[in-house]
């Protein structure tokens, strides 16, 4: 079983490019599981079809530990397996500890059955504290994806996330195995990425060009394979799937300086 | 020199740290009094005695209001283990018919009240405790996880301040905040002082009217207090807050004087009721007949009676008199021993008075949480440097209240009261250490390592702590007594307090096992191994 971590700055796409990648390896025939770790809990809809299930942390707030699951777990397009930890209200409570919680009580329940080949977490923009990063430490994701755009902060969020991946590579054993460009259309984009993915000491793994019919499908609460699968942008997802599927590169990122990261920035243009 | 040797065994940087907050007394070479470090960080892992702000605010200050009801918001471990475990005592009276000081309540927060936020659970809790107990207070203490999830316990108390119509006060005291318990008593302070005093109407009933702030009645002190002070005349309005009310509080700012018996947990208080109600206060001390008497005649001469005053004498003669055989037959056993003591904030200064009298020097004294005045003195305040941590706790201020201020001394007059042999300490306290001799030690934020180094140095016959190093001290073999909670015994205030306590420390003295036991480490060998390959 690969457990998958994807991350990267808030509203660069993760959930939408999770559940559209796991389509793909869906459509390989792999077994997949998706654990939603926003408390928004939007991280599943495409793959379950809009499909509203309750959340671990809700259900074990209005029934207790003893909870079935079933109740918190649902299987959608290809047989991918939902669940959503959630959390609390904004600006209330502990949504950190909530992933926690929720994490915990997944494996007690035998979320993590032995037949399946993914396990996908698609954790909120920034770790923001340890709870965001529960994923990555105590041996559960393995392997992390960044997703990201040649916008400025987008990249400043991928070094920070690095750093705190190189934090618990050394006793945790995650590895960074990519960045995803989901393009924004930025001049020289994929060079960019390029260069700031080489500087990392990664690549990346695919450029994700920029195409309506990811809206149109996400309009239909689907994923573009499913919805629109003879289309250009299903085989763009499809080439992420297999890239993901055949990737060997794992490696321990070493996040650079900001004067550094600028440094690249402007050889780009960025900044001009 | 005790100090150097201790030191000598820390690292260069923990060296660094303690040496300011170690004092070897050498006050008749030195000119005035030296310089402390105290109320900073503890340096982690040297196992200091010290608690937390909760602890302060809830255990301490809030935590004896009787007719309150004091809910320990958090997991319920922060309210179990502070439940009880002072014995600051209490009974119902004429104000009230409530005591809830045995009671302890919690909102027993689980792991998903964490995740989503306590308040509702928080209100659900006073809504039981309002149909079980009617209140007519309730106080909200904060443990550590409740400042981390942003409760707003504040909110919680207006909400239920309006929907019941009684006081409700949130105090922000989460055990991390500051550097010890004295932030939460500073904390708990402000929240009297703003939500509590004041805010009642009932007059005293005769003309020489008291606070008692900081005796928290712990084996029944401030009842031996008020039984003098009733003899005298005197009336006690509020003894603050051991055996306290919220319903006698209220009335606070209509006594006639504040009295002060721990200066650190309730100075804050007493300066703020002189700002704003002009009540002036004496740094009194119970601890001892002489100090008793002591603090008899300076409230006699602030009220400045005639009558009082004779009547006052009269009580100390005869209170002495009651007292006389036993404390002569005590001090014949106890003379010329000597003692530590390490205690919170302003025992350690109290209690020396007593063993003085009883014929006992005090070779080493500290405290947990005091800050430089309660060592120093007063008038080193304006020179005590504001850092992070101390900046953290919220410091009000007041101004004077047009319908309640009332001077009874000008400036001028205060002067004179303080002058003199027999002055009076108004408004200010000269501190521990200036009543020291040249020799002793003193510790500020104590640790396990320096009580077992300085007992081993300086010998003392006696040492008076806490529960967290009695026994340790004990089966070392020194006579051991808690200073915090007097062994179940007490009370050791007033005449009789004094008695009591020259009875417990004579008994302690004469009847120290331990010191009788050779454990088996000495004669016994503690590894039993081979050498040789078994030979």
């Amino acid at each position: 079983m690969r457990q998958v971590a994807i991350y990267g700055k808030g509203g660069i796409g993760k959930s939408t490019t999770t559940q559209n990648l796991t389509a793909g390896l869906g459509e390989m025939g792999k077994k997949i599981m998706i654990v939603g770790c926003d408390p928004k809990a939007d991280s599943t809809r495409l793959v379950l079809g809009g499909l509203v299930q309750k959340t671990v942390l809700d259900t074990l707030r209005e029934e207790g530990e003893d909870i079935e699951l079933d109740a918190v777990l649902k299987e959608g397009y290809a047989g991918i397996k939902g669940v959503e930890s959630g959390g609390p209200e904004p600006g209330v409570g502990c949504a950190g500890r909530g992933i926690i919680t929720s994490i915990s009580l997944l494996e007690r329940l035998g979320a993590y059955e032995a037949d399946l080949d993914y396990v996908f977490y698609d954790v909120l923009g920034d770790v923001v504290c340890g709870g965001f990063a529960m994923p990555i430490r105590e041996g559960k994701a393995q392997e992390i994806y960044i997703v990201c755009s040649g916008e400025m902060m987008a990249l400043y969020a991928a070094n920070n996330i690095s750093k705190g991946i190189s934090k618990y590579a050394n006793t945790g054993g995650v590895r960074l195995g990519g960045l995803i460009c989901n393009s924004r259309k930025v001049d020289g984009e994929a060079e960019l990425v390029s260069a700031v993915a080489a500087e990392i000491g990664t690549q990346m793994i695919h450029f994700v060009p920029r195409d309506n019919a990811v809206q149109r499908a996400e309009i239909n609460k689907k994923t573009v394979i499913d919805f629109s699968p003879e289309e250009g942008q299903a085989d763009e997802y499809r080439t992420l799937a297999r890239k993901i599927d055949d990737n060997d590169m794992f490696i321990i990122p070493k996040p650079m300086s900001i004067d550094r990261l600028e440094e690249i920035l402007m050889e780009h243009g960025i900044l001009d | 020199m005790s100090r150097e040797k201790l030191l000598e065994k820390y690292s260069a940087k923990v060296y660094k740290n303690r040496k300011d907050h170690v004092l070897q007394l050498e006050l008749e070479e030195a000119e005035g009094i030296p310089a402390i470090a105290a109320n900073t960080r503890t340096v982690p892992g040297v196992m200091s005695a010290r608690g937390c702000c909760y602890a302060g605010c809830k255990g301490v200050v809030v935590g004896p209001l009787k007719d309150v009801c004091v809910i320990t918001h958090g997991p319920i471990g922060c309210g179990f283990y502070s439940w009880g475990t002072r014995r600051n005592k209490a009974r119902t009276d004429e104000h009230t018919e409530k005591n809830f000081v045995p009671y302890c309540f919690s909102t027993d927060m689980q792991e998903s009240d964490i995740v989503f936020g306590g308040e509702k659970k928080l209100e659900t809790a006073i809504d039981e405790a309002m149909a079980l107990f009617d209140p007519a207070c309730v106080m909200i203490c904060s443990t550590c996880p409740i400042g981390l999830i942003g409760d707003d316990v504040q909110a919680v108390a207006r909400r239920v301040e309006e929907k019941y119509g009684i006081t409700a006060i949130g105090y922000a005291c989460e055990g991390y905040k500051g550097v010890s318990q004295s932030g939460g008593h500073h904390i708990a302070n402000n929240g009297i002082m703003r939500n509590v005093i004041g805010t009642g109407d009932e007059q005293p009933k005769t003309r020489f009217s008291v606070n008692i702030l900081g005796e928290y009645n712990i084996g029944g002190d401030g009842w031996e207090e008020e039984r003098i002070l009733k003899r005298c005349g005197i009336e006690v309005v509020n003894l603050f807050t051991g055996d306290a009310s919220y319903a006698a509080l209220k009335n606070a700012h209509l006594a006639g004087l504040n009295l002060v018996m721990c200066h650190r947990s309730i100075n804050y208080i007493a300066e703020m009721m002189k700002t704003k109600y002009g009540i002036d206060w004496i740094k009194v001390n119970f601890i001892g007949f002489g100090a008793t008497c002591k603090t008899l005649r300076d409230i006699a001469r602030y009220f400045n009676d005639p009558e009082l005053t004779a009547r006052v004498e009269e009580v100390i003669a005869d209170e002495l008199a009651e007292i006389h055989d036993e404390i002569e037959y005590y001090k014949l056993q106890l003379a010329g021993k000597t003692a530590g003591i390490f205690s919170g904030g302003s025992r350690s200064h109290h209690y020396q008075v007593l063993l003085e009298e009883l014929g006992m020097h005090t070779v080493i004294a500290g405290y947990e949480f005091a800050h430089r005045d309660d060592y120093e003195g007063r008038e080193v305040i304006p020179f005590i440097k504001d850092d992070a941590d101390s900046k953290n706790i919220e410091s009000i201020t007041v101004a004077p209240d047009e319908a309640f201020f009332r001077e009874v001394y000008s400036e001028e007059e205060i002067e004179a009261l303080r002058s003199g042999p027999d002055g009076v300490e108004i408004n200010a306290y000269d501190g521990m250490m200036r009543h020291m001799e040249r020799g002793d030690v003193v510790v500020d934020d104590y640790n396990h390592f320096e009580t077992d180094a300085l007992i081993e140095t300086m010998k003392p016959d006696i040492f008076f702590s806490g529960i967290k190093d009695k026994y340790s001290i004990q089966k070392a073999g020194v006579t051991s007594r808690q200073i915090h909670s007097y062994d179940y015994s007490g009370p050791y205030s007033g005449f009789r307090g004094a008695v009591n306590f020259a009875r417990d420390v004579r008994m302690a003295l004469y009847t120290n096992a331990w010191s009788l036991v050779t454990p088996p480490w000495r004669h016994e060998p503690l590894l039993v191994g081979t050498i040789g390959g078994g030979q």
